[in-house]
């Protein structure tokens, strides 16, 4: 690998571990229109990274390559020291990396508990014979995988509404399902995409409080979209900058305030 | 007690059992629609496909004789064995799974997110394809189906009833096992779909399928999973029916009475399946004794369709379907 100090400290103080996912030159295309060109970036054990930039920067883009749900044309994924091959979503999802939708991909017809259990699946390893005649281990491991499913829902303080069918849920609450339900496959890297749209200032508040409590309390490393300049610059360690499928710039959010080409982007530059 | 009222009484019993026949076909497309949202129009000729190849299988019959015969001058026509019921429905079970996986591999994998028409369609060419296999591959004669399971009227309830009422009660012992076999079926699968893993993961492809991706659920698997489940499903109700009534292409016509039967008891909902059954018998049977006579009879043919156009109306999502939430 690319030499890479083994730790970092971050603007805080804070110790964060080695990367362990690294994208290189990656270029992704739709027909004609490149929606990413030629970006590199890493992500680091136990941080918050965010990927910020206007609209249609490619900020999404980037999360469905990271996921598996684009394919890029050019470039190469390293997670965990090794080259990923092209693989489907599913088996992104078994490798430990879980994530949330820009527009809520719930299961809306299921309970809330229903929908956080599914995060459980990839961790439940009996096969269909096995469930089928629900003898002693398929048992012991579901009343093990929903223990751990109701303490995330204890986690994310959602307890009253464990029985509530999604689709009657509020916004706010969906979104945080959402999380829960990621959360629940004790991912390595969790990816968030715009986990704050559309949300009032308290909303968002609990969100941040969650993000960060995951951060600590699971030592969960997280990767997030965010529109909203002041929730990343607190939230995060380390910020890139996308504009027009680009990468403008990468650092520390107070290297990356200071960035002049990031200042153009948001501000505008002046045509004189 | 009036006569009248005992001959009812055991009308309302004979319908109960036909009604659990009728929804061991509904069964399946209930199952095929919930986790994939196609109307599955080939449930009933899956049931006769399964019937045909479960007897293939148990007479040593060999598939595509004729076709066998016809290229290489042949004159092959069975094997010489005879097959045990018990392991002739294990590898019929298998051909079924076999056939799952073709049906997702050749025909549903390239209609992924069409138009619920389009699958419709699609399951219209499958039913027609496949009942054409199935004569090619076990000739079209009507054939007699014996797994060993109990036929003809069950004494003990005859003489039980006749205690009582001074009349025994005709009921069918292939009726009985019908009940009891659904019912174990009925709650297996409720049973597995609520609360194991692959059930979930069955309800979240249903659901989202973006969101089951996320998850790490393989909708490919799930698929075969529940073509699966649906062919083992039609092969029981291949089973009850051929050996009711002969292995026949009439079998396949069995899949429309079920439609009533899926209008009432909801298209999403396995226990719906079970209880819209049970009201059509029941109903179709009643009607006849009761009100039969006084219009001419036949009224079997077309009760269970005015009966559900009805419900149409009142309660489109029908008795258990999913209602529709929808936050404004």
């Amino acid at each position: 690998m690319s030499a890479v100090a083994e730790e970092f400290i971050t603007e805080d103080g804070r110790k964060i571990g080695a990367v362990v996912m690294e994208m290189k030159n990656i270029t992704l295309k739709f027909g004609g229109v490149v929606a990413i060109k030629d970006i590199s970036f890493d992500i680091r054990q136990g941080e918050i990274r965010a990927i910020i930039g206007p609209n249609g920067a490619g900020k999404s883009s980037m999360l469905n390559v990271i996921s598996g749900f684009y394919h890029p044309q050019e470039g190469e994924v390293w997670y965990k020291g090794a080259r990923r091959p092209t693989m489907r979503p599913y088996q992104v999802a078994a490798q430990g990396i879980a994530r949330t939708f820009q527009n809520i991909a719930l299961f809306e017809g299921m309970s809330v508990l229903d929908n956080v259990m599914t995060g459980r699946l990839t961790h439940m390893k009996t096969n269909m014979f096995q469930q089928g005649l629900w003898y002693g281990k398929a048992r012991a491991e579901e009343i093990e995988n929903r223990q751990k499913a109701e303490e995330i829902i204890d986690f994310l303080e959602i307890q009253a509404i464990r029985k509530t069918p999604v689709g009657r849920l509020p916004y706010g609450l969906k979104k945080r399902v959402e999380l829960a339900r990621a959360l629940a496959a004790e991912p390595s890297i969790l990816l968030l995409d715009e986990p704050m749209a559309g949300m009032n200032v308290e909303e968002k508040e609990d969100m941040s409080r969650f993000i960060l409590d995951v951060n600590d309390e699971f030592g969960t490393t997280i990767a997030l979209i965010e529109h909203d300049m002041g929730v990343v610059m607190d939230l995060s360690d380390r910020v890139v900058v996308m504009d027009y499928g680009k990468k403008i710039g990468d650092g520390t959010p107070d290297e990356v305030r200071n960035n002049q080409n990031v200042i153009d982007a948001y501000l505008g530059v002046a045509h004189d | 007690m009036p006569e009248q009222f005992i001959w009812g009484i055991e009308v309302f019993l004979n319908g109960l059992m036909a009604g659990v026949l009728y929804a061991l076909v509904a069964l399946g497309f209930v199952l095929i629609y919930k986790a994939s949202g196609i109307f599955n129009y080939a449930q009933g000729v899956m049931a006769l496909f399964a019937a045909m190849t479960l007897v293939g299988i148990m007479n040593g019959q060999v598939p595509f004789a004729h076709l066998i015969n016809a290229i290489f001058g042949t004159n092959v026509h069975h094997f010489g064995w005879h097959v045990p019921a018990f392991v002739a429905i294990l590898l019929t079970a298998c051909v079924m799974v076999g056939f799952a996986w073709i049906v997702q591999r050749f025909i549903f994998r390239h209609l992924v997110g069409q138009e619920p028409i389009i699958l419709f369609m699609a399951t219209i060419g499958l039913a027609y394809f496949l009942e054409g296999v199935s004569d090619l591959m076990w000739n079209s004669e009507i054939k007699k189906l014996d797994v060993g399971l109990p036929q003809g009227i069950n004494f003990a309830i005859d003489d039980y009833t006749y205690g009582i009422f001074g009349y025994g009660f005709f009921i069918d012992n292939l009726d009985i096992v019908a009940t009891i076999i659904a019912a174990i079926l009925v709650l297996a699968l409720t049973i597995f779909s609520q609360y194991s893993k692959q059930g979930r993961a069955m309800r979240a492809v249903a659901d989202d399928h973006q969101a089951a991706l996320s998850v790490g659920v393989s909708l490919n698997f799930v698929w075969i999973m529940v073509w699966s489940v649906a062919g083992f499903v039609a092969l029981v109700a291949g089973i009850m029916w051929g050996t009711k009534s002969g292995v026949q292409f009439s079998l396949s016509l069995i899949a429309l009475k079920a439609l009533p039967v899926l209008m009432l008891g909801g298209f999403t909902s396995i226990p719906g399946a079970i209880v819209g059954g049970l009201i059509i018998g029941v109903g179709e049977k009643l009607f006849e004794f009761a009100v039969g006579p006084m219009i001419g009879g036949a009224t079997e043919n077309w009760f269970a369709y005015v009966l559900a156009l009805i419900f149409l109306v009142f309660r489109p999502q029908g008795l258990f379907g999913e209602k529709i939430i929808e936050r404004v």
